[in-house]
């Protein structure tokens, strides 16, 4: 599904460079559930901007599902990011005057759906998630998972090939971090792809793979044994 | 463009701060309600005074004559002189272009003596020595009989028409005008009709009190030989008398012996340069009404491209996730600029709307308090509204064209970390 390689990235800072990445090779199958795992500065943030063609990367080859990712315009990005990519934020990033029904049919909104087929749409992934009934509340209105939990319902409700999810559990407390896992577990039983950054080893060792990640070069890649998130609930 | 969603959210943006967005559109509505109200306070000048000029034939001057002030052909300085009546035939056939020449003798005059005499009643009048012609040049209504003709002329008939001033002051209400006689300096003349002027302000009393007679019945009476005091000439349409007055005026000194660099010995007025001029100060009002509204107006514009700038600076982090979701910049930028135009035009008709209400109330305070010298129905046309609706259009568009520009120029992964 991603296959990267070689990828490098730096940032310039004034007069001297940050070299983040440093030669990445890093390939992702279908339905896999990965964790990247590493210390804030090892670069992981920057690896999944990159995947989520928020970045450009200054060197390497970046191939998503057979489809090139290079000199994309930001129009042309913008449309891959809805149709391939689903973003799940550390802080929730819903847009706080609209209602949970509307955050989750943004995606929707954007491939120019109808409006009734989309809303039909974004009420079954909301249903998926367990928030049929909250559909009509802002934001303000919903507790911290609940937030993360519409999230995730935005960021499937395209269908998207890979699901991106930047620290998911940063601003939850632990019991709400394994429900969410759990929910993210029971989709990734669905087949769907899923890349998880987190510095949380607990949370790590909920997905099926991990890749270490420290000073810009993967320094360890395993296949781990799923702990079910259910477990600690 | 027209969709449910993208309304929807202008409102919601436009109304999670209604102090802030009522203060930025009043700015714009301040700026279009001062440029209707300067345009139409020009225009109810204009009006005004377009109705002072009332029908007049505005292609017409006035020739009279004065000393002479340098000697020429033997002829001492300081000579007064007369046209004659022969100098018209000389002009018609010198001048096709001209289409009326009156030739005029004159009794009176402003603050003169007690001139007319009806059995006990006075009153001072200019009397009018004319060709029937001159009621093309000045345009009056006859109210009953009938104005001088021809044959009147000819005969030098000792007959005249009066004003309803002049009716007024001789005769009691109700009485027979027609066919009684009056005494001008001592010589009977009958009246054969009465005339209204039409013009609006404080010269109309003076135009009513006037008295036409035959102008060969008035050389008879008084004395003037084939004298003629002044001239009131109009050219044919498409002629402006103001090119052919040197001309004429070089024409009546051959005619009469003046030094051909003898600047005085002729007075002249031409009305038509007059109204010209008067013209030209239209068209500098309504390009001052507008070089002022529209001035005020880009300030008002200036006021919503700055918020509109600051609303897209809070909405930094949100314009980042859309676009992690995948809207596109046109799209955005969309957003921004139907923003800023809706912003704009709402203000903007509120301002046209507040504009005709005043303009109303105006018009409704004339209409009651009667007619006031040199202003008249002030109003904007349709096109002018269309104009603003246009500048409105087009201004908004530039209001929100750096803010929306701005918002795309951020990258979303930057607006994503701005936390």
């Amino acid at each position: 599904m991603i296959e990267i390689k070689n990828l490098h990235k730096s940032y310039k800072m004034g007069s001297n460079a940050l070299h983040v990445l440093k030669g990445i090779d890093f390939n992702v199958d279908d339905g896999e559930l990965v964790a990247i795992m590493g210390s804030s500065g090892s670069g992981k943030s920057t690896l999944l901007n990159i995947i989520g063609m928020l970045d450009v990367a200054d060197e390497g080859e970046y191939i998503l599902d057979g489809i090139p990712i290079k000199n994309l315009n930001e129009t042309k990005a913008a449309n891959y990011r809805n149709k391939f990519l689903g973003f799940i934020f550390q802080s929730f990033n819903l847009i706080n005057y609209k209602t949970a029904l509307e955050n989750v049919a943004l995606p929707l909104y954007y491939q120019r759906m109808p409006r009734k087929q989309r809303q039909e749409k974004a009420m079954k992934y909301l249903d998926q998630v367990g928030l049929k009934e909250w559909s009509h509340h802002l934001p303000s209105e919903l507790s911290g998972g609940q937030k993360q939990r519409v999230a995730i319902a935005r960021a499937m409700v395209a269908e998207p090939k890979v699901l991106l999810a930047d620290e998911l559990t940063g601003a939850l407390d632990s019991t709400t971090s394994y429900e969410v896992m759990d929910l993210i577990q029971k989709i990734n039983d669905l087949g769907n792809t899923i890349l998880v950054v987190t510095h949380e080893v607990d949370i790590a060792h909920m997905c099926k793979r991990i890749v270490y990640l420290k000073d810009g070069v993967i320094i360890k890649d395993e296949k781990v044994k799923q702990v079910k998130a259910l477990a600690h609930v | 463009m027209f969709n449910r969603d993208r309304w929807k959210e202008i409102l919601e943006v436009l109304t999670t701060n209604w102090f802030r967005t009522v203060l930025t559109a009043f700015g714009v509505f301040w700026g279009i309600l001062i440029l209707i109200i300067l345009l139409s306070a020009g225009k109810g000048l204009e009006n005004g005074i377009r109705a002072d000029f009332g029908d007049i034939a505005t292609n017409t001057m006035f020739m009279w004559t004065r000393s002479t002030t340098k000697a020429y052909k033997g002829l001492p300085i300081g000579r007064r002189f007369n046209y004659k009546i022969e100098d018209v035939a000389t002009l018609r056939e010198k001048f096709p272009e001209l289409r009326y020449i009156s030739p005029r003798n004159q009794l009176g005059g402003f603050g003169g003596n007690n001139n007319v005499v009806r059995g006990l009643k006075v009153g001072a009048y200019n009397v009018y020595g004319d060709y029937p012609e001159i009621i093309m040049q000045e345009p009056m209504t006859i109210t009953s009989g009938r104005f001088l003709n021809q044959n009147d002329i000819n005969e030098k008939r000792k007959i005249a028409v009066i004003g309803t001033g002049v009716k007024n002051e001789l005769f009691d209400k109700g009485e027979d005008v027609l066919g009684t006689n009056i005494k001008i300096q001592g010589v009977n003349f009958m009246v054969i009709g009465t005339y209204k002027k039409k013009s609006n302000n404080g010269n109309g009393e003076e135009g009513q009190k006037e008295i036409y007679v035959p102008f060969t019945a008035f050389s008879q009476a008084f004395n003037r030989g084939n004298n003629v005091g002044w001239m009131a000439i109009t050219a044919k349409d498409g002629f402006p008398i103001t090119n052919l007055k040197q001309r004429i005026i070089n024409e009546m000194k051959t005619i009469h012996k003046v030094h051909p660099e003898d600047t005085r010995a002729v007075g002249f007025f031409d009305l038509y340069e007059e109204y010209n001029r008067v013209e030209s100060l239209f068209g500098a009002m309504s390009f001052i009404g507008y070089f002022v509204g529209i001035l005020v107006l880009l300030s008002g514009i200036i006021g919503v491209s700055n918020i509109m700038l600051i609303v897209v600076k809070e909405r930094t982090k949100e314009i980042g996730i859309r676009r992690a979701l995948g809207e596109d910049p046109w799209s955005i930028k969309k957003q921004i600029l139907l923003e800023s135009i809706f912003l704009t035009i709402i203000s903007g008709m509120a301002g046209i709307i507040v504009g005709a209400l005043f303009i109303y109330g105006v018009n409704a305070l004339l209409d009651a308090n009667g007619p006031v010298d040199m202003f008249m129905n002030p109003s904007v046309s349709l096109g002018v509204v269309v104009g603003a609706l246009m500048i409105l259009m087009i201004s908004g568009l530039l209001a929100g064209f750096i803010p929306a520009q701005s918002a795309i120029k951020v990258k979303p992964i930057d607006a994503l970390r701005t936390e």
